[in-house]
């Protein structure tokens, strides 16, 4: 395998943007690339993620190419999926080894319109979604078969999202952050049996973007590169009546995969839309909770992009790694409901 | 890790038609990925990974419908990709899948891509406003009428050029079964003389509206060695994006186009496409664009293209038949078009493109686009040693 590291991250999260799309991600793009001295000329490879369905027109993502400033002509590709499995497709790309370096951003504005409601054109459309379940009254059942069955308590979840908030004030990218008790939070009123406003997440318009570069590249471009060690992903069955809720198998199969649990994990960022779902992660991923430190950025209850979430747990985790805060990270991406969809890398320092 | 041999081991296609009534979308896809499994001599199991491209979702008003279609591709447990990149997307879905092999990643990919346009409305889903742009209204017919017109002036060709492409890819159709349009009556005065759409592209001139997939089963060296039916090697791909809003867009011969081609015959050792391809499945949903991508891809001095369609060289029997499946002018399930595209020139290769067989091909040319003539894939597979 070809050593790739991610060598710059960027990132914008904010309740509402004003601008469009282009004009939103394309000064993230032009981060990344004045941190790492790396022009249009010098990108071999460009790979978004992004979706139609926020963006509320066909073809969206062909308007946001010009972000790229792609004059003369680049060799690109679009996944409509999390920035994320961009971020995959570009690390396959650079494992062939004609390419060194890639752009990667994944962006979302979902401000315009109801996200609750959008997300339920991903369900079934011939039987589930013309009923139109509400996305967080979906996870609230996940919750609430996760509370019966002992798995976590409400002040567990409580835990998690007092947790999340105190960290996020450090985080200028937050939507959500602050010093909250426990019994405080457990006060607030339902907003989806058994789910309160804090333990959904803290919805944003906003994108990333990172830059990946292989071997020699990373080295001279990034004082510590954040080295892909591992990264899989995997798709669980979709049909409600067929999964598990109380687990994600497909997480599991990933985590498996890049070996999480073969060394100490310093930092994991996981992309836990609703506060039940970090133990759910953290339990099948294997992460040892007392000895890793689990969203340090506040995670997605304190700002979630749809679309890019799990592109902001990559370089959040890899910023870990930059700063020498972290020797080994590991980054995690979901999509689909009831975390249908996992991605899993492990990220580490020389 | 050496960058490894790919190639395309089996091909499985839905019957395209208008509206797939009889099946859901998780039936449509699973048809033809079953096909192409058949084709390979391979169970679900086998399969290590899954990517499946589509244009976009409004085109069946579902949002990223790999979710729901997990358990018709057989994907619980495994990797899932979904790509999207305009009409270029089937053609740059069996790139990412090959470069899955390519990588070493992966020994067995599934790449699929499908349409089911029945269950929305494309004209609809392409009509919706879009930023810094004035909505036209008037779908891909009214965007691509101009370029076409200028092409005309530029190149002084005749007329009826359009019309000769549009009959000659109708007859293509009827030598293959899964083609949506069978006009087995259709003359070539009907062609000219069917209204005129979108001048000018007339109503003959245009690409249907489909349902369908396409499925292709992609293999390293290996797994290829023990594949059922003869392989197709993947001697190189290409893919090429340009800008939207750029002054400076050449929109007859964009230059992600005439890039995207050089690319591809230096990967793949191609000095003279026109002596050294056999057959070619060109991305032509209005009769105009085969002349048109003739001379980007090389085949023609600029300005000539015309005479090749003319002199009957893209006619099954020709030196170098174009679209002999028919084309996207005979069918078109969008997100499936490119793969389709992609498919065939592997089925030639192969020689198993049945009625519509190129005797004796051995090297074929894979091409789609999209966006506003912005995004191109390319292939090029021969049939190796």
């Amino acid at each position: 395998m070809t050593d790739i590291a991610i060598v710059a991250y960027a990132a914008r999260q904010q309740a509402e943007v004003e601008e469009n799309e282009l004009e939103m991600i394309a000064p993230l793009i032009e981060q990344v690339r004045s941190e790492t001295g790396l022009g249009p000329d010098d990108i071999d490879f460009t790979c978004s993620g992004s979706s139609d369905f926020l963006a509320g027109a066909a073809f969206s993502f062909v308007l946001t190419l010009d972000a790229t400033r792609p004059v003369p002509p680049i060799v690109e590709s679009h996944v409509e999926m999390d920035g994320a499995w961009a971020l995959y497709e570009a690390w396959v790309k650079l494992q062939i080894g004609e390419a060194k370096t890639a752009l990667v951003y994944g962006y979302g504005k979902s401000s315009p319109g109801s996200l609750r409601d959008v997300l339920a054109t991903q369900l079934d459309p011939y039987t589930v979604a013309p009923l139109w379940p509400d996305a967080f009254g979906i996870a609230g059942l996940q919750a609430r078969l996760m509370l019966d069955a002992g798995d976590v308590t409400e002040r567990d979840l409580a835990e998690v999202a007092a947790r999340s908030l105190a960290d996020a004030a450090d985080n200028p990218n937050a939507v959500r952050a602050g010093a909250h008790s426990i019994d405080e939070l457990l006060a607030e009123p339902y907003l989806h049996d058994p789910l309160r406003a804090h333990d959904c997440p803290a919805r944003a318009d906003g994108g990333a973007a990172v830059i990946l570069a292989a071997d020699d590249v990373a080295r001279r471009v990034c004082e510590r590169p954040a080295w892909i060690r591992a990264i899989d992903h995997r798709m669980d069955v979709h049909h409600f009546g067929v999964r598990d809720p109380r687990r994600a198998r497909s997480a599991e199969l990933a985590a498996q995969a890049v070996g999480v649990t073969s060394d100490k994990v310093d930092v994991a960022e996981l992309d836990a839309p609703f506060s039940h779902q970090e133990p759910l992660l953290v339990r099948a991923l294997g992460l040892d909770a007392a000895n890793t430190r689990i969203n340090p950025s506040g995670g997605s209850l304190t700002g979630h992009v749809m679309m890019a979430a799990g592109l902001v747990r990559l370089g959040e985790a890899a910023t870990r790694v930059h700063r020498g805060d972290a020797d080994r990270a590991v980054a995690h991406a979901t999509s689909g409901p009831w975390l249908q969809q996992n991605l899993v890398a492990v990220l580490e320092g020389d | 890790m050496a960058k490894q041999r790919c190639a395309v081991i089996g091909v499985g296609q839905t019957k395209y038609q208008s509206t797939r009534g009889d099946v859901s979308m998780a039936g449509l896809v699973r048809e033809a990925a079953l096909r192409a499994l058949a084709d390979a001599g391979l169970e679900w199991s086998d399969i290590d990974a899954v990517v499946i491209g589509k244009a976009p979702d409004f085109f069946e008003g579902v949002m990223t419908p790999e979710i729901i279609l997990a358990e018709a591709l057989g994907a619980a447990g495994k990797p899932v990709l979904r790509v999207h990149t305009a009409g270029s997307v089937g053609g740059s879905t069996a790139i990412v899948a090959s470069s899955l092999i390519e990588s070493g990643v992966h020994r067995r990919v599934l790449a699929l891509g499908f349409e089911k346009q029945s269950e929305s409305n494309a004209m609809w889903a392409l009509s919706l406003p879009q930023a810094f742009q004035t909505s036209i209204n008037a779908g891909a017919g009214g965007y691509f009428s101009p370029i076409i017109r200028r092409y005309m002036a530029m190149s002084g060709a005749p007329e009826l050029v359009g019309c000769v492409v549009a009959f000659k890819d109708r007859q293509h159709a009827l030598k293959n079964p899964y083609a949506h349009l069978h006009q087995p009556e259709l003359t070539f005065e009907e062609v000219v003389e069917s209204p005129m759409l979108w001048d000018p592209i007339r109503y003959s001139e245009t690409c249907p509206s489909s349902d369908g997939a396409c499925a292709i089963v992609l293999a390293d060296e290996r797994a290829a060695a023990d594949a059922l039916n003869p392989v197709a090697w993947v001697d190189a791909t290409a893919m090429r994006s340009e800008a939207n809003n750029f002054g400076g867009r050449n929109m007859v011969n964009p230059a992600a186009s005439s890039l995207c081609a050089q690319d591809l015959y230096a990967k793949a050792g191609i000095t003279n496409p026109r002596e050294e391809i056999d057959v070619a499945e060109i991305y032509v949903p209005f009769s105009w664009y085969e002349p048109m991508w003739l001379e980007s891809l090389g085949f023609a001095e600029r300005g000539q293209g015309w005479r090749l369609v003319e002199d009957g060289v893209t006619r099954l029997g020709g030196d170098l038949p174009v679209n002999p499946s028919g084309g996207v002018l005979s069918s078109n399930p969008i997100g499936a078009s490119g793969m389709v595209r992609f498919a065939e020139a592997a089925l030639q290769v192969r020689g198993m493109a049945g009625e519509h067989q190129v005797v004796g091909a051995r090297r074929a040319l894979g091409h789609a686009y999209g966006g506003g003539a912005q995004y191109f894939a390319m292939w090029i597979v021969s049939a190796g040693d």
